[in-house]
């Protein structure tokens, strides 16, 4: 046959084009764009700064990032499910107040975060009943929360910081221990990451998930029990969410109301969609929520080491989401008439 | 009377990917008459109308208007021609008055003002020359509108625009009887005024009562016209239906055992008192044309929408349905009929979406086993000859015939004991067709309960042991296999009087 005969470079060149082809098909080209962004943010930055490289740093970036991380890991599996909470940063301040104030009055540290936990579940169970039984949108149930929650815990501390934890062992050795020297706060982010990965592929109820935000209609008429699903995630969110709150807790050494979970919502929902969750739900995936988280890490991290005014970084977290969104449509090839 | 030809449809036919909707279909539409067009569910009237709207454009033939050739492009066109479709629901802005309704898109001004007195003279002065006065309140809102004040607005709007063909698709199915009335007399006036009205529907009594010329099609081709006053109605059923059943069915020797499905006096928003049964083994077609409560009924077996009254029994027991949850668990499934929107998650692959209702059986520890899923997948694609490359390819790039299958095959995989299939063959090629139909065969003669819902005559003939025909939200009447022909099904399904 004469097709054996062609040049060996050839063949070599469509080799490697194939190889490429297929690492692009498993890692996904939303997620290739994310590492060659991150690759290029990380060269920008330390071409101007090479402090950013130092270990501390590094590790300065992966604590900040640890509590984001976890938010932007659950908001993923609501927006897969085609929802969306906005109330994450108040439900994160309220369990943090809560988390210091019983650990004041027991002295227990496993009971204040027990009790945060607890709440957390029951803020999300709130959540998830307002939108099943209320029948009321996503968005604007979570923005009704956001207010309520965020008013709870000033409410019950006062405006002010509770308590203080600095002298628990438990509480700081989650803000500052390490595992085999990595900080425990990115150990907790990798968990988290992992399991919810692991529920999202491996198991009937992550496959559900998918299916209830590709098709909620197809879904329900298949028998899944979409309340159940939805009162689930948003329960899942909420207890993610108490966890943020004990981490704030430890990292600031008392119960912060507002500080700290001031802005986790935008940055949670800004990781998911820069990650390619798809606003309609259906589509998305952890890994790209983490790569998102790391990159808006790093970018924050950056525009403090070269002295950029804080308060851009507010404008470029706005920006970002804006743009994760309008790449987002053009991939899915939404035609613009006017608004639906 | 025969007026000037003012549209000229000429040999116009129209594709839809496999399905040839309309395959060259004339028609003259003169001023001062009314032209029925007739025919079953799919026969291709409702793409002749959207042809001539300028919703969609032809493949082949021409479209003249007073003799020049025209093409039209946008609905705007068409319009622009003269050329309006009165839609069966039409289109109203609910908070604004019916003066803006009228003339939305071309309010009066004066200067950069709106000239709120202005429209309301105008309004006043078009009902009066159009002979609507008394008919609209201008003031009145959108919302309160009733069907046939909304389509008297369609019919303003078209009039003030300049229209001399209006078109009816069905206009009657949402309108009360005392409706009707002022309907014709609004169409009567209308051809005193020299307008050509075309008029689509399928009640008899009203074609014989307003329309000069009757034009039959079926499959997308013209049968034969002929004047309202020459033909009757036995001969236009003929003309309907008049098909040899192929050989696309084919019957399996089965063994008809007990109910799997009773109704007891089924009443819902749609559907009133409604009572039959289903047996293993059987399949029962439900048949009636579009709107006349079929789909809403199986929705509500299913679990879908609320039941008011009445009851189902699945194997003798009775079931509590709070969602099609409980519907599916006790063995009932349904195969919609919007299959894009209802059934099929069109991002995803052939595998997930077979494997959708059973996830919770392969899961063990709730991780589900992919080589079990990939095995069932595999089999089910074999099984039912769905073409896909991989069970892993992405539904949506699949044909409807292999879309539908794919969603049967989820079904199969479950074990459903009775399976409703709502238009199971819309929009799917007659080879997978075919196959459709022997797998509904074949499930059948290995003792699964039907239920299927077809518009298409010769395919609840060819495939149901019982005939159902409903209309109005009702059962109508039964047929057996036996004494079945097009002719009692269409009667039954028509005809107000019947049965």
């Amino acid at each position: 046959m004469t097709t054996s005969a062609q040049t060996p470079v050839k063949a070599a060149r469509g080799a490697n084009f194939i190889l490429a082809r297929r690492i692009l098909a498993v890692v996904g080209v939303q997620n290739m764009s994310l590492i060659l962004a991150l690759v290029l943010l990380v060269i920008f930055i330390g071409v101007q700064n090479s402090n950013f490289f130092y270990a501390s740093n590094i590790a300065t970036i992966g604590t900040t990032i640890a509590i984001v991380g976890v938010l932007a890991v659950v908001q993923t599996v609501v927006m897969l499910l085609g929802g969306l909470d906005i109330s994450v940063g108040s439900q994160a301040g309220l369990t943090s107040v809560v988390s210091a104030m019983v650990f004041m009055s027991t002295g227990s540290a496993l009971a204040g975060i027990a009790a945060a936990l607890v709440l957390g579940l029951c803020l999300g169970l709130l959540n998830g009943i307002v939108i099943i039984y209320g029948r009321v949108n996503a968005v604007i149930a979570t923005l009704a929360t956001f207010a309520a929650f965020r008013g709870a815990a000033n409410l019950i501390s006062d405006g002010r910081a509770q308590g203080y934890t600095g002298m628990n062992h438990l509480f700081v050795f989650l803000a500052r221990g390490d595992i085999v020297g990595v900080p425990v706060l990115i150990w907790i982010l990798l968990v988290v990451a992992l399991l919810v990965q692991l529920m999202l592929h491996f198991t009937d109820i992550g496959r559900n998930i998918y299916a209830v935000g590709g098709n909620a209609i197809a879904a329900r008429l298949a028998g899944i029990p979409l309340n159940r699903y939805i009162v689930g995630c948003y329960m899942l969110v909420g207890l993610v969410a108490a966890l943020a709150g004990i981490l704030l807790t430890a990292r600031t050494g008392s119960g912060q109301p507002t500080s700290g979970s001031q802005g986790l919502e935008l940055q949670s929902i800004t990781a998911a969609a820069l990650g390619g969750v798809a606003l309609q739900g259906g589509r998305g995936t952890i890994v790209g929520t983490i790569l998102a988280v790391i990159l808006l890490g790093v970018l924050e991290n950056g525009l403090i080491i070269l002295n950029v005014n804080s308060f851009w970084q507010d404008i470029a977290q706005g920006a970002l989401l804006v743009v994760a969104v309008v790449i987002q449509q053009r991939r899915a090839g939404t035609k613009g008439v006017g608004l639906p | 009377m025969t007026g000037a030809v003012l549209l000229h449809m000429d040999d116009v036919a129209k594709r839809f990917g496999p399905v040839q909707a309309l395959r060259g279909v004339s028609l003259n539409a003169r001023a001062g008459e009314v032209l029925a067009l007739m025919g079953e569910n799919g026969a291709g009237k409702s793409t002749l109308l959207r042809l001539m709207s300028g919703v969609h454009q032809p493949d082949g033939g021409n479209i003249t208007v007073d003799g020049q050739r025209v093409v039209f492009a946008t609905p705007q066109a068409a319009r622009a021609a003269g050329v309006r479709v009165v839609a069966q629901e039409p289109e109203i802005i609910p908070d604004v008055s019916v003066a803006e309704n009228v003339y939305a898109g071309a309010l009066p001004r004066r200067g950069c003002i709106f000239d709120r007195a202005g429209l309301r003279a105008q309004l006043e002065q078009d009902l009066a020359r159009y002979g609507f006065t008394g008919v609209l309140d201008p003031a009145q809102l959108g919302r309160s509108l009733s069907p046939a004040q909304r389509q008297v607005i369609e019919i303003l709007r078209a009039l003030t625009g300049g229209a001399r063909v209006i078109a009816f698709d069905e206009p009657t199915s949402s309108l009360s009887d005392h409706e009707v009335e002022s309907l014709f007399r609004l169409i009567a006036q209308l051809k005193a005024e020299d307008i050509a009205v075309i008029y689509v529907s399928h009640r008899m009594k009203e074609i014989f009562r307003i329309a000069d010329r009757i034009l039959v099609l079926r499959d997308g081709a013209s049968v034969g016209e002929r004047q309202a006053a020459e033909t009757d109605e036995p001969e236009l059923v003929r003309m309907m239906v008049g098909r040899d059943l192929s050989a696309l069915f084919p019957r399996s020797p089965r063994s008809v055992g007990a109910p799997v499905l009773s109704l007891h006096n089924i009443t819902t928003e749609d559907v009133t008192s409604v009572s039959f049964n289903v047996r293993a083994g059987e399949i029962v077609a439900l048949a009636g044309l579009v709107g006349a409560g079929r789909t809403e009924l199986a929705h509500a077996i299913i679990g879908d929408t609320p039941i008011a009254s009445g009851h189902i029994e699945v194997e003798g027991r009775q079931l509590t349905l709070r969602s099609p949850r409980d519907a599916v668990k006790a063995g009932l499934a349904l195969a919609p009929e919007e299959r894009k929107q209802q059934a099929l998650l069109m991002k995803r692959s052939v595998r997930d979406n077979i494997c959708l209702a059973i996830l919770g059986r392969l899961q063990r520890w709730r991780v589900v086993s992919r080589t079990e899923e990939g095995r069932i997948a595999r089999r089910y694609v074999q099984e039912l000859r769905v073409r896909t490359p991989t069970i892993d390819q992405e539904v949506a790039t699949l044909s409807g015939g292999n879309q539908q299958k794919t969603v049967l095959a989820r079904w199969l995989a479950r074990e459903a004991k009775l399976l409703i299939l709502d238009e199971p063959t819309r929009g799917v090629d007659v080879g997978a067709k075919a196959d459709i139909y022997a797998i509904i065969d074949k499930l059948a003669a290995q003792g699964s309960a039907i239920l299927v819902i077809s518009s298409e005559l010769p395919e609840v003939l060819g495939l149901a042991d019982r005939i159902l025909v409903m209309q109005g939200g009702r059962i109508r009447g039964e047929i057996s296999r036996a004494e079945a022909t097009e002719e009692k099904i269409l009667s039954l399904a028509i005809l107000e009087n019947a049965a």
